[in-house]
């Protein structure tokens, strides 16, 4: 690269960390991240458009019909009260993806925040702090929704807040962990020595330095806790039928599996389609935030 | 008749990014007896050579390309791992750089000594322990009785890197490699360690490869040196030819970069003082878990910090103890001490990154050690750090860039109109390329992260600048590079600097005055060449004794 692209580069690059910018460039080179970003915008894009574009109602019944495998009518078949199946993975669609990203993005927003402060402070506020996460973690968190859904009703958005309070407490531990070990480092102490703020420091040279096992756990929680949505409403505490959610959708079908093998496989693979996906965006996230595994 | 002849060795390493020739077409012999120095810089391959004949070098992705290396008439490159197991650590022995991590943690030294004799020799337990102790004794391990059973961390570096000569040696082996094995260690315990190799080698019999970057160390152990860069050995001598008349262009480079001699006196120092330190304490509490490692973060004392210090007990480390120094403007002051001597810490408490104990630190007059985070912050601006490890005072997931316009930016030194400029014109300062400003720490060599790290600390425009070992991660050639570098600087910008070292001929080289630090306190300070010529204090005595130089192996 000649000096002056170089510098006309860095001209747009000011605003801010270039980290971000870097990230975007070496994440576009990676075609598989590029597609499974590609399939995830595909599923979100899907899940807003459903009551457009689903081609019924996702409580109409045709007892008459039945069960019925896939055909010009119904693409993905009926499931037992003969309600067309594509319409009941689009609208279950709706619940698991916002179930699984809202909860997701709670428990990162707090695990990372709450983690990286318990770990930066260290001390008697670490102590504590890691405390009330170790007493959390002990307590049996059924009984914690439970209670939830008791005082303030059943309500979807309240699941994903539950859900997410739960998931956090893993990625608090991480960042906190990862974040002892840099404060140590010399960086660090040299940002302490520019007179930077505590939350410049915490903003600019931590975080963004815990962000690859973020990363990969934030990969692995998503699909989690859609399984754990489906969990949940199975036990009659999330979503209630004639709503549908990935999760239950698959639950039932194992029901049926042998009779009616497409009500367990189509939605069997929309969610494998979507962890594929995330894991493959997530690994390019992970190598696109580190600029030590660039070979440009 | 050589022991060892290796002819035309070369190891390379086939990666992704193409071949790497880290031997190439390399021979050299020892014999009986004599002491071979490899001398290089990081990278020049003088240690894959020597793992290369000993088969310890990971295959793949390294491959020995050709060679033979006879040793004791067989070639060690055509036998099979189960042989070369009977010959390594049995005849040919190898001391490792770092004593802290070639100790296994778990075992008692004892345990880990008797092994190659057990393994073999067939010794029975009750024979080699004893034979352990009379080497634990013979390397000077005091009471080697009682330490037999003593597990490595309960040794200091210098006395692990004696149980590991003795693990060397335990075999009798008729071959010794040693890589690097004083370089982790503190200027007299190398003094130490080095007699020791050479009497042990006078006793035994010993051939001995010494691999090292440090000539001046080598000049006084090897009889032999061989000089290598980019895997090629390019020049081989007695040691005495090598210093008096070197022939090859890099020997004369690496020579002329060995700092020697005093530094060229400045003559605009003022009278007036920068920093006032008075009986400044810094201790920690070990006992606790507090402190030690978080110091810094330690808001809870304030003025108790004396009060805290009189319930002193064993538990108690005082790193900075009652020191008292005066810095003035526009001078390098020094402070030399080996390694827990505290002149780290000393450093880390005069710029408030460790809250002392107690003491007070002025400057400019205003005193620095009672002020809250918020109002040091026109301080810090003021005065400026460099560390000693460029691979971890710079943010991985910062480019230059950012590395530089952040003290910018921050302190409001510049928009970000004119923040490009500002960062280009400081990456000229230290000898940057333009062109590299986006790039990342890990794309760069070790000195030129050193001098990242130096823009950084000059980026604010800092009065005061303490450079705590800047250049002891760096190799020679670079280091003198650096040195330069940090000269220039002070001159231009009109630095005062206090400049932490363990090596006494870089403090020599570039500091106007000196201090002495041991144990926390502070001993003797003076002008550098007062204190080179006249120490008072026998520890500083020893401690200039101890400095390996090149004068020395020619007398």
């Amino acid at each position: 690269m000649s000096t002056d692209a170089t510098l006309a580069n860095i001209t747009d690059a000011e605003q801010g960390s270039s980290l971000w910018k870097d990230a975007w460039h070496r994440l576009r080179k990676n075609k598989m991240a590029v597609g499974g970003l590609f399939v995830l915008m595909l599923m979100c894009i899907a899940a807003l458009l459903t009551p457009w574009l689903a081609p019924y109602s996702y409580e109409e019944q045709n007892l008459i019909l039945g069960a019925a495998p896939p055909s010009a009518q119904h693409w993905l078949g009926t499931d037992t009260l003969g309600r067309d199946l594509l319409t009941r993975l689009l609208y279950g669609g709706r619940i698991s993806l916002a179930v699984g990203f809202i909860a997701t993005a709670v428990a990162l927003l707090i695990g990372v925040l709450y983690g990286t402060v318990a770990g930066y402070f260290g001390g008697r506020i670490d102590a504590v702090m890691m405390r009330l996460v170790d007493i959390l973690y002990a307590l049996p968190f059924m009984i914690f929704i439970i209670l939830l859904m008791v005082i303030f009703g059943r309500n979807i958005l309240l699941l994903f807040l539950a859900i997410g309070a739960v998931e956090w407490l893993t990625m608090a531990r991480i960042v906190r962990g990862q974040v002892q070990t840099l404060r140590q480092q010399e960086f660090v102490e040299a940002a302490v020595s520019l007179g930077l703020s505590q939350w410049t420091i915490i903003s600019r040279h931590l975080i963004p330095n815990t962000l690859g096992p973020v990363i990969v756990y934030t990969t692995l929680t998503i699909p989690s806790v859609m399984l754990f949505e489906a969990f949940l409403s199975f036990l009659g505490l999330g979503i209630q039928p004639p709503q549908s959610s990935w999760g239950l959708l698959i639950s039932y079908g194992v029901e049926t599996m042998e009779e009616y093998p497409w009500l367990l496989i189509f939605p069997g693979l929309a969610l494998s389609i979507t962890l594929f996906a995330l894991n493959f965006l997530g690994d390019g996230l992970r190598d696109a935030l580190d600029p030590r595994t660039s070979k440009d | 008749m050589a022991l060892l002849e290796v002819n035309n060795l070369s190891t390379w390493f086939h990666t992704r990014n193409g071949v790497v020739k880290a031997v190439d077409d390399v021979s050299f012999s020892v014999a009986e007896g004599e002491t071979l120095a490899i001398v290089g810089e990081s990278g020049s391959g003088k240690s894959v050579c020597c793992y290369s004949l000993l088969g310890l070098i990971p295959m793949p992705p390294g491959k020995i390309e050709s060679g033979t290396a006879l040793f004791n008439g067989r070639d060690l490159l055509a036998l099979s791992e189960r042989e070369l197991r009977g010959i390594r650590g049995n005849e040919i022995a190898t001391i490792f750089q770092d004593p802290m991590t070639s100790l296994n943690p778990y075992l008692t030294i004892g345990e880990q000594l008797i092994e190659p004799l057990i393994y073999h020799r067939d010794m029975s337990r009750k024979k080699a322990r004893i034979r352990a102790i009379e080497l634990l004794d013979a390397v000077g391990i005091p009471r080697a009785e009682h330490r037999f059973d003593s597990y490595a961390f309960q040794f200091s570096g210098g006395m692990r890197q004696r149980v590991m000569i003795a693990m060397a040696l335990i075999a009798e082996p008729r071959l010794l490699i040693a890589d690097e094995p004083t370089t982790a260690l503190d200027v007299t315990i190398q003094a130490q360690t080095l007699k020791l190799i050479s009497e042990l080698q006078t006793q035994r019999n010993l051939a001995v490869i010494f691999i090292s970057h440090d000539l001046a160390v080598v000049a006084n152990i090897a009889d032999r040196v061989a000089v290598m860069k980019d895997g090629k050995i390019v020049e081989t001598n007695t040691t005495t030819a090598i210093y008096s008349k070197p022939q090859h262009p890099y020997t004369q480079t690496l020579l002329k970069a060995i700092p020697d001699g005093g530094k060229v006196q400045q003559a605009d120092i003022a009278d007036t003082p920068l920093l006032e330190i008075c009986r400044l304490k810094t201790w920690f509490n070990i006992s606790g878990k507090k402190n030690t490692r978080s110091g810094k973060k330690d808001t809870r004392k304030k003025s108790d910090g004396s009060a805290k210090g009189s319930s002193a007990n064993d538990h108690t480390v005082k790193a900075v103890d009652d020191v008292t120094l005066t810095i003035r403007r526009h001078e390098i002051l020094g402070i030399v001490g080996e390694s827990g001597s505290g002149k780290s810490t000393l450093g880390r408490s005069i710029l408030q990154l460790v809250k002392p104990t107690g003491g007070s630190v002025k400057y400019g007059g205003d005193e620095l050690t009672t002020l809250s985070r918020r109002q040091m912050k026109p301080y810090r601006r003021r005065m400026q750090m460099i560390f000693q490890d460029p691979y971890a005072s710079l943010n991985p997931r910062m480019s230059v860039f950012d590395a530089l316009a952040e003290p910018l930016l921050y302190h409001g030194l510049a928009t970000r109109k004119t923040v490009l400029a500002e960062v280009l014109a400081l990456m000229d300062d230290v000898g940057l390329a333009a062109d590299s400003i986006r790039k990342y720490p890990h794309e760069f060599s070790g000195g030129q992260r050193q001098r990242i790290a130096i823009g950084r600390a000059i980026a604010t425009k800092p009065e005061f600048i303490i450079a705590d070992e800047p250049v002891s991660a760096l190799d020679v050639t670079i280091q003198a590079q650096i040195l330069e570098l940090i000269l220039q600087l002070v001159d231009k910008h009109n630095l005062t600097m206090l400049f932490i070292s363990h090596d006494l001929s870089v403090v020599r080289y570039i500091c106007d005055r000196v201090a002495v630090m041991h144990q926390g306190k502070l001993i003797e300070s003076g002008a550098t060449e007062t204190l080179w010529h006249h120490p008072q204090q026998s520890y500083t005595q020893s401690l200039l004794a101890a400095v390996p130089s090149l004068q020395a192996s020619h007398n």
